[in-house]
């Protein structure tokens, strides 16, 4: 039996027919083609697959679609706004926080939720917020410094 | 990596939940924060045929801080009893140990109750409840009881809900004045499931003496592990813990009501004499906040 769902993704109205037992995570890619939540280990150890509900960073390998009806979704796709990539976006191409790309949307998507609320952080917070992410070749030192020049440009802006 | 298919509930309401519960009966099984239910069915090692998701029943999403203790709902996320003030200043043991509960995007999903059921003895929140002396409010369909943490833990990943129930929230008692609390831990990552880990409290007497110790171990016992320690850690002066305490003994009576298992991450041996270190190290850190509460100075 399918479940008519309605989620609000990256602020459009998106509708789905989804079994309960569809993933968070293939709903995103399969069902509605936002392919940009990466899907690596599927029990919630990796957090490639980490999306904001609700603005909170979640696994949407470990949420059920259907759970999540008519709440607020924000992919990596929806963290540029008007064609400008957003501040920790920038910060990881500038400090090479980047390279195969696997984990980079659930690094984003943690990232970008943890400086909204601890916009000047220290190294032990930075390291604490990501340590639920696991990178296996960029290496963590550049994400590390591309979380802190996140919070940089973050405060440049504001100011 | 794909859940089995199941029948989908989601009710709205709590008396809802309990008639769903009801009449699913022993094919039934309650999804909350599903941190740890979900990885278990994607790796399908569990298959029930009804899932039944309380993540719509508002009225179960409460943490209420009185003097007496904390009680924490159903549908409370790790992340809001950590960030709960209030919560934190009636049991601070709270705190210090959902700090450690895996990371903190986990800690936005996922249930104190919800950990308290998965029961796993390896978690930080049953040794808790264990030390505390708490319970769990298990509610079904015309009725409920409260369950002491010392009848809730039945085994490894096993509590005493029994099918048709629902633990609707559980109670961690405040401590007396004069307390102090820690919670250490080993683990191969920040976030993983540890090693070894002690949870501890300490109260002192009036002259500041060690009245009261405990200790609750985990990773090392199908359940938590709870040690009085009073005996031996007392009475002395709290003033001159880590002197006048003969430490190894303090480590050796709990090293010798532990029965740890070996795998792939420890031996047994490793395991006792990692607990054998915290226990000390955990005693230590809750008689010092014991002695430098607001109630008073060493």
């Amino acid at each position: 039996m399918n479940h008519h769902i309605t989620l609000v993704v990256n602020g459009v109205v998106r509708e789905a027919s989804v079994p309960a037992r569809r993933l968070l995570s293939d709903c995103l890619r399969h069902d509605l083609g936002l392919t940009g939540t990466h899907v690596g280990c599927e029990h919630g150890v990796c957090g490639a697959c980490t999306v904001l509900l609700d603005g909170e960073p979640v696994r949407s390998c470990l949420t059920f679609a259907v759970t999540v009806d008519g709440r607020e979704i924000t992919t990596v796709e929806g963290l540029a706004t008007g064609g400008e990539l957003s501040p920790v976006q920038r910060a990881f191409a500038e400090c090479h926080g980047l390279q195969c790309g696997f984990c980079t949307p659930g690094f984003l998507c943690t990232a970008t939720a943890f400086l909204r609320d601890n916009p000047a952080p220290d190294d032990e917070e930075v390291l604490e917020a990501i340590s639920g992410n696991l990178c296996r070749c960029t290496g963590y030192q550049n994400i590390i410094k591309a979380v802190h020049r996140a919070a940089e440009i973050q405060a440049e802006e504001a100011g | 990596m794909k859940p089995p298919p199941f029948d989908y509930h989601g009710p709205a309401s709590l008396g809802e939940t309990l008639r769903v519960l009801a009449e699913v009966g022993p094919h039934g099984k309650v999804l909350a924060g599903g941190q740890s239910l979900i990885p278990l069915l994607n790796m399908r090692l569990a298959a029930p045929a009804h899932l039944v998701d309380i993540n719509r029943v508002a009225e179960l999403d409460t943490i209420a801080a009185e003097p007496g203790g904390v009680r924490v709902g159903a549908l409370a996320r790790h992340a809001a009893v950590e960030r709960s003030a209030a919560a934190r200043a009636v049991q601070p043991l709270l705190g210090q140990a959902l700090r450690l509960v895996a990371h903190p995007v986990i800690r936005n999903r996922g249930t104190v109750v919800g950990s308290l059921v998965h029961a796993d003895p390896s978690a930080e929140l049953p040794a808790v409840l264990a030390l505390l002396g708490g319970s769990v409010r298990l509610a079904r369909l015309g009725g409920e009881r409260e369950v002491a943490a010392a009848e809730f833990f039945t085994g490894p990943l096993e509590s005493a809900v029994a099918p048709g129930e629902l633990a609707v929230s559980a109670f961690f008692p405040a401590l007396p004045e004069r307390s102090g609390t820690a919670f250490c831990e080993v683990a191969r990552r920040h976030g993983d499931y540890a090693v070894a880990g002690v949870a501890a409290a300490v109260t002192l007497d009036e002259d500041f003496r060690i009245a009261a110790a405990r200790v609750a171990c985990v990773s090392v016992g199908p359940v938590p592990v709870v040690a009085d320690v009073t005996e031996v850690c007392g009475p002395r002066p709290a003033a001159s813990v880590g002197w006048d305490v003969d430490w190894d003994a303090v480590a050796r009576a709990v090293q010798d009501r532990i029965d740890p298992e070996e795998d792939i991450h420890a031996t047994a041996t490793y395991r006792r004499h990692l607990t054998g270190v915290l226990v000390t190290r955990a005693l230590k850190s809750a008689a010092h906040e014991a002695g430098h509460g607001e109630q008073g100075e060493l």
